[in-house]
């Protein structure tokens, strides 16, 4: 039995939701039952209704407190249905709160933890994973030692799913015994000043690095551009230090890592640590006035120039496209 | 109260990657503390400052040369330091439960661990040894402060940044922002020879995943320069990423 979590929004599950679906289809055995969990207060009931057209079974924890969950309470709930449901695999996506969750669950079910699988595999019975370390340049072939196996997968890693042939069946179930005592509580909530594309889940990410100059140019060029294209808005950890930018924006080893189709880098200079956060992305355009920056190392397109030239020709150049 | 912070002592980012057999060989490499890990002991070393902590404990699980990643704590403002010494390669589930052995044993109630390691790309061990402390977890801060005793904890989200508050004892994965550390003097550095360091040896742990190969791959790309004014130079840019990339 493999048992998905299922990661949701707005009353949908995320696209990381669905490209687990896809993980657990290609490591199921032949025969091997999938089952999914949806976490969520009463207002999840459309989730499981939407993942129910993808798995056999689908259990829902209905509690309010689920709402914005803790990552104990979050594991408490995980580890109570993969326990009932005697699960050999449990699959979460690997976002933030998939990879604090996801070690938790491993310790408290005694299980083995595949972090951040860029694949998984089974091998001789046992599960292997194919994960990323040093900065992303190298690769590591691991396999668990102990079960059940606890993997937090790579977004981007497997592709969104198809429905199945027919529809799975819900199950709504409380939420086990209270986590304890000791247990994060939800404060305030700051949004970002306007909604933008969720960066790991853009198929086009336009990134700006300190060479644009200043926090205006950066909104001009690379948030026009991004705009532009539909894409989401990233920066480098040294326009995030000058303060242009916020932190959620941030890609590379201390910020998030992304694998769009298309990444442009707008006078980023690609120092490793960035390079460790986007060097898995389909198609690499950089330009940048510095012929010898070593992000033109990982380019398929470079282009040495002056963003303030080419940034506004390439927008005029799409414009005519559409 | 006490306060602990975990430390790692990792290659240096820019050191040269080499495979041998299963595992990547590091053998040329500098090493350092790793940078994620410098937030913890900043935080730790300021709530001493402020007069809340009574005393910081570095803690270090690894080969004997971790020493050095502590004697840089100690270097920065922690008081004593404690090395699990192993050279057995311990998964972060492996690996949490000695650590929380010893944190629970110097009676903190709170430790701080870096949000990313920088050689395994792994933001396992703080979540794994918030489960085998039973503690609660706030991962990824930008912020953490002390009120009314207990933590508050500010991390981004998607669409912004929420906060976390949680009854101590604590575990708090740290993040860039969090605080601006400090750098080691050459009289702190001396003074740090001095303090306390306990060695003790690791045994019996039983790791729950192996590692079976290790590869350095590169990733193909066209590497194509494209030359002329802006206009020439977007117009065919747009034009390779329709109709040869094929991502418009």
């Amino acid at each position: 039995m493999i048992l998905i979590a299922i990661d949701h929004a707005g009353g949908v599950p995320r696209r990381a939701a669905l490209e687990l679906v896809s993980a657990a289809r290609a490591l199921a055995a032949d025969g091997e039952e999938l089952a999914a969990v949806v976490l969520g207060a009463a207002d999840a009931a459309p989730v499981g209704e939407a993942i129910a057209a993808f798995v056999p079974r689908v259990v829902r924890v209905e509690d309010a407190a689920l709402e914005r969950p803790s990552h104990e309470r979050r594991t408490t709930a995980l580890a109570a249905v993969a326990r009932e449901l005697a699960a050999d695999v449990v699959l979460l996506g690997a976002g933030r709160a998939g990879q604090a969750v996801a070690p938790r669950l491993a310790q408290r079910l005694g299980g083995a933890l595949l972090e951040d699988a860029a694949a998984l595999r089974r091998e001789d019975g046992g599960v292997v994973a194919e994960r990323l370390a040093y900065l992303s340049r190298a690769v590591l072939t691991v396999r668990a030692q102990a079960s059940p196996v606890v993997a937090s997968v790579k977004p981007g890693a497997y592709p969104v799913a198809t429905p199945a042939d027919a529809p799975g069946l819900v199950t709504t179930v409380p939420a086990a015994t209270d986590a304890g005592d000791g247990v994060a509580r939800p404060g305030d909530r700051r949004p970002a000043e306007r909604g933008r594309v969720a960066l790991e889940e853009a198929d086009v990410v336009v990134c700006g690095g300190r060479g644009l100059g200043d926090a205006e140019a950066f909104e001009r060029l690379v948030v026009g551009l991004a705009e532009d294209l539909g894409a989401g808005v990233a920066a480098t950890r040294a326009v995030v230090d000058a303060g242009w930018r916020p932190y959620g924006e941030q890609v590379g080893q201390t910020g998030k890592s992304v694998a769009p189709k298309l990444y442009l880098g707008l006078a980023v200079s690609g120092a490793v640590q960035h390079l460790s956060g986007m060097n898995r992305s389909g198609t690499v355009v950089a330009v940048n006035k510095d012929g010898d920056a070593p992000i033109f190392r990982v380019a398929d397109y470079g282009v040495v120039g002056d963003v303030h030239e080419i940034v506004p020709a390439l927008r005029a150049a799409l414009a005519g496209l559409v | 109260m006490i306060v602990a912070t975990y430390v790692k002592h990792v290659p240096d980012v820019e050191a040269r990657l080499a495979v041998d057999g299963a595992r990547i060989d590091l053998d040329a490499a500098a090493f350092a503390l790793d940078g994620m890990d410098e937030y913890g002991v900043e935080a730790a070393v300021r709530l001493k400052e402020a007069g809340i902590a009574t005393e910081v404990v570095a803690f270090a699980l690894g080969p004997a040369r971790s020493e050095a990643a502590l004697r840089t704590a100690l270097a920065l403002g922690a008081d004593r330091a404690v090395l699990l010494e192993t050279d057995d390669e311990l998964d972060a589930l492996a690996q949490a439960l000695p650590l929380a052995e010893a944190v629970r044993a110097c009676g903190a109630t709170l430790l701080f661990v870096g949000g990313k390691q920088a050689d395994w790309d792994s933001a396992a061990l703080g979540p794994a040894a918030a489960e085998a402390l039973g503690w609660p977890l706030c991962d990824w801060a930008t912020e953490a402060s002390l009120v009314d005793g207990e933590l508050v904890a500010i991390h981004d989200v998607d669409d912004g940044s929420e906060a976390w508050r949680a009854p101590l004892p604590v575990v708090v994965t740290t993040q860039q922002g969090l605080n601006e550390p400090r750098y080691p003097t050459l009289p702190n550095i001396m003074k740090a020879k001095r303090k306390p360091l306990d060695r003790q040896p690791l045994v019996g742990a039983a790791p729950r995943t192996v590692t079976l190969a290790a590869a350095l791959p590169s990733r193909a790309r066209r590497g194509v320069r494209l030359e002329g004014d802006a206009a020439t130079v977007a117009a065919e840019l747009v034009r390779r990423l329709r109709d040869e990339a094929k991502v418009l």
